[in-house]
């Protein structure tokens, strides 16, 4: 069947790169002179030098995970990565300072007039470093500290690092180590004792650089009694050799404090999206994570929440499109490690084309704990017959008094659906659009209204090169 | 201007269902086509609106002129002002009737013009006042968990907002108890207009109580071989449909 432009929609989104001149490079490859050229340039203090190098160390002694995981990743080549790349800029703390080509990036990004608003509280990445970091003045007045990870690790180092590296460890994975030896850019934010954070504090960030992967790092402390909430959205621009992007971010929830984590994330066809996300849930702590994947080559992604505490609650809420030649790796990691404590993850895939999901789950419950419950639902759509989905769960419940609840879903979008909105005047890429808009559409609801518009439009993106 | 369909024959797999139906629908007129389960009625409507189940292998069929199997998608033909209130509409789970609607509407818009929310609200609204169709309804999703009436209900209120030149409704009466026949005929009625054919399909004569056709037809196997007056459609209820293939039979 044909497909009809009806969609209006700019296919060149995302798909654009300005020449940036980089001050620092640390060339291509990866070794200890790496890591002490990172470690020079962003003047580390010697502890993170050191825990740099131990990282490269445990990097390179763990075998790549494709026992379980997508030989794809045998494909990445990591001596041909380029680690660190940086303008030299330090944050800014006004807009006018902020480089005309990064203004024009954001230009370029679409991002809505409401949400430009918010670029006065915004913490933008461009490229390895925060190009432009502002802390809204009424944030800054109630102690809130938002700022680049190695603003954070310098000026903020009492918090910084009795948190940093505790949630996820060096080793607990080969891709966290490699974020952990050469990690730069991300966020640092520490919410003290009580104080609800009213707007949501953003970071738009884009790899900008052809074989650069980018590593970011993003340590949230909230403190007991807070509230915050953060969201990441980006849109990378397309290459035409393989990027690599290896995010970790950890989340601290003390004592009845609350985290909500949300990210829109829509890769070019050629990135390795290989992120660690966990959360601690202190006593009474809620931390959730919404988040969606849209694109990439392979993203391996299985945000986390370990409660710790009594009464504390985990959430997942996930949506995931593969598109044709994409492999989505998604899931969730809830680990019960108190009395009382809730998990929810519900997981939403989309697969197109030759595109591939797989859900992988994880939920523990000790064998010596009672009240603890899981939810969990994963429902997946399949465009069409080549379109592949797998689900692992692997639900460890012990101990009697522990409930849990698992659901799985795979429908289609039939043929007669498509016939039916067609019959309407409806293109059938407008149609597709609109089922699987509807398919997502009780968990788009969950996100900011912004996020919400931004994601219909990047599905409709999607659908909109799937059929014909 | 018509809608006229000509030597129609149209093919599922092997098997040919449509063989060589004639039938022409002045703009203003409204037909109706009674025939047995099996002969080949939806199949009809489904052929027109260009389901990609079956295949037409002779005939012609011209919308004001225009030819309708030129229009390869069933998209076009939909903006070409043919729409097909179905015997069993889908359901699509998770996309609002308002949603979907608006879609709809949208599409047919010139590129770049975008719709007015709020004139699109009022005369959404409007509409289903006069279908006696609750507010609340728009935000549940097309035909998910509808009753029988509630799925034809929202046909005709999709009938209503696009406006079609021509409409074929396909057992709409099916599935209705008599109160909801009556609002659903009561739609179709308001939509009479000088500019408008349409083409009922039932099996029962009780719906054309409530919407007079002006030409009644019957079908047996893929082709209509008797067309009459509004009689024939009680003719059709008091003696059932063996008389006539009997006739036709006789004729050949
Ligand atoms: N998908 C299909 N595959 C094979 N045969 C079909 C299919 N749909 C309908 N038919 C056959 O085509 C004939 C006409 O069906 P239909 O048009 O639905 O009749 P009506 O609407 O008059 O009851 C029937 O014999 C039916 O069994
Ligand atoms: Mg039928």
């Amino acid at each position: 069947m044909e497909t009809k432009p009806d969609l209006n929609i700019d296919r060149s989104i995302g798909d654009f790169h300005y020449d940036v001149n980089y001050e620092f490079d640390a060339g291509i490859g990866l070794s200890e002179r790496t890591i002490d050229y990172i470690a020079d340039v962003k003047k580390d203090p010697d502890w993170i030098r050191d825990f740099r190098k131990d990282a490269l160390r445990k990097f390179e002694s763990m075998p790549m995970p494709t026992h379980w995981a997508s030989h794809d990743l045998d494909n990445i080549i990591f001596q041909n990565i380029r680690y660190y790349l940086s303008q030299g800029t330090q944050p800014k703390r006004s807009w006018d300072d902020v480089p005309e080509d990064v203004k024009r990036t954001f230009e370029r990004l679409g991002i809505p007039e409401q949400e430009r608003k918010f670029l006065a509280g915004v913490e933008a990445q461009f490229d390895s470093e925060a190009a432009y970091s502002n802390i809204k003045a009424a944030v800054g007045d109630q102690g809130v500290i938002f700022v680049g990870s190695t603003e954070g690790l310098q000026k903020h180092p009492e918090i910084f690092r009795k948190w940093f590296g505790k949630v996820i460890p060096t080793g607990d994975n080969k891709f966290s180590a490699l974020n952990s030896a050469v990690f730069s850019g991300g966020s640092f934010i520490y919410i003290p004792p009580g104080v609800k954070v009213k707007h949501p504090l953003q970071a738009y960030f884009r790899i900008n650089a052809e074989n650069f992967g980018q590593f970011e790092r993003t340590l949230i402390i909230a403190d007991e009694g807070s509230e915050v909430m953060y969201m990441e959205g980006c849109t990378a621009p397309k290459f035409e050799t393989s990027t690599l992007h290896s995010a970790v971010v950890e989340l601290v929830a003390l004592k009845g404090a609350k985290i909500q984590y949300i990210t829109v994330q829509n890769w070019s066809a050629n990135v390795f999206n290989l992120v660690t996300k966990r959360g601690l849930a202190h006593e009474e702590a809620e931390i959730k994570w919404i988040d969606c994947n849209i694109g990439s080559r392979l993203t391996m992604k299985y945000p986390g929440v370990i409660m710790k505490g009594r009464k504390a609650r985990g959430e997942v809420i996930s949506i995931a499109l593969a598109g044709d030649g994409q492999h989505q790796d998604t899931g969730a990691k809830m680990v019960h490690a108190a009395d009382d404590t809730t998990s929810n993850i519900v997981s939403k895939s989309i697969s197109l084309g030759s595109g591939r999901s797989t859900y992988r789950g994880l939920v523990q419950i000790g064998r010596h704990l009672k009240g603890c419950k899981n939810n969990t639902e994963c429902d997946a759509l399949l465009i069409n017959t080549e379109s592949r989905t797998d689900t692992y769960p692997a639900i460890t419940v012990r101990g009697k008094e522990n409930a849990c609840q698992h659901e799985a879903s795979v429908s289609k979008i039939s043929a007669e659906q498509i016939f039916y909105m067609q019959q309407r005047g409806i293109s059938e890429g407008a149609a597709m659009s609109l089922a699987v808009n509807g398919f997502v559409n009780d968990l788009v609801q969950q996100f900011p209204m912004e996020y919400s518009v931004e994601l219909k439009r990047l599905i409709d993106l999607e659908m909109e090169g799937s059929v014909g | 201007m018509s809608l006229n369909i000509q030597n129609l024959h149209a093919n599922i797999g092997e098997r040919e269902i449509l063989k060589g139906l004639n039938l022409e629908i002045p703009k203003g007129q409204i037909h109706a086509i009674m025939g047995k389960n099996g002969s080949g009625k939806s199949t009809l409507a489904k052929v027109m609106a260009g389901h990609p189940d079956y295949e037409v292998t002779a005939g012609e069929v011209t919308l004001d002129g225009l030819n309708l199997f030129e229009m390869a998608e069933p998209d076009e033909r939909a903006r070409a002002g043919l729409f097909v209130a179905f015997q069993y509409p889908m359901e699509i789970p998770g996309v609002t009737i308002a949603n979907f609607i608006r879609a709809a509407v949208q599409a047919r818009l010139p590129k770049g013009e975008e719709l007015d929310a709020v004139e699109y609200y009022e005369l959404l609204y409007k509409k289903m006042e006069l279908l006696k169709i609750p507010r609340n309804f728009t935000s549940r999703a097309v035909n998910e968990g509808f009753s029988g009436g509630e799925k034809k209900r929202c046909e005709i209120l999709q009938m209503a907002m696009l406006n079609p030149v021509y409409c074929i409704l396909d057992e709409t009466d099916s599935g209705l108890d008599i109160d909801a026949l009556k609002i659903v005929s009561e739609g179709v009625n308001a939509m009479r207009s000088p500019e408008r054919g349409m083409l009922v399909i039932t099996h029962y004569q009780r719906l054309l109580d409530y919407i007079v056709p002006d030409v009644v037809h019957v079908m047996v196997d893929g082709r209509i071989v008797l067309s009459g007056d509004k009689s024939l459609a009680l003719k059709l209820e008091a003696n059932g449909y063996d008389w006539v293939e009997k006739e036709v039979l006789q004729q050949a």
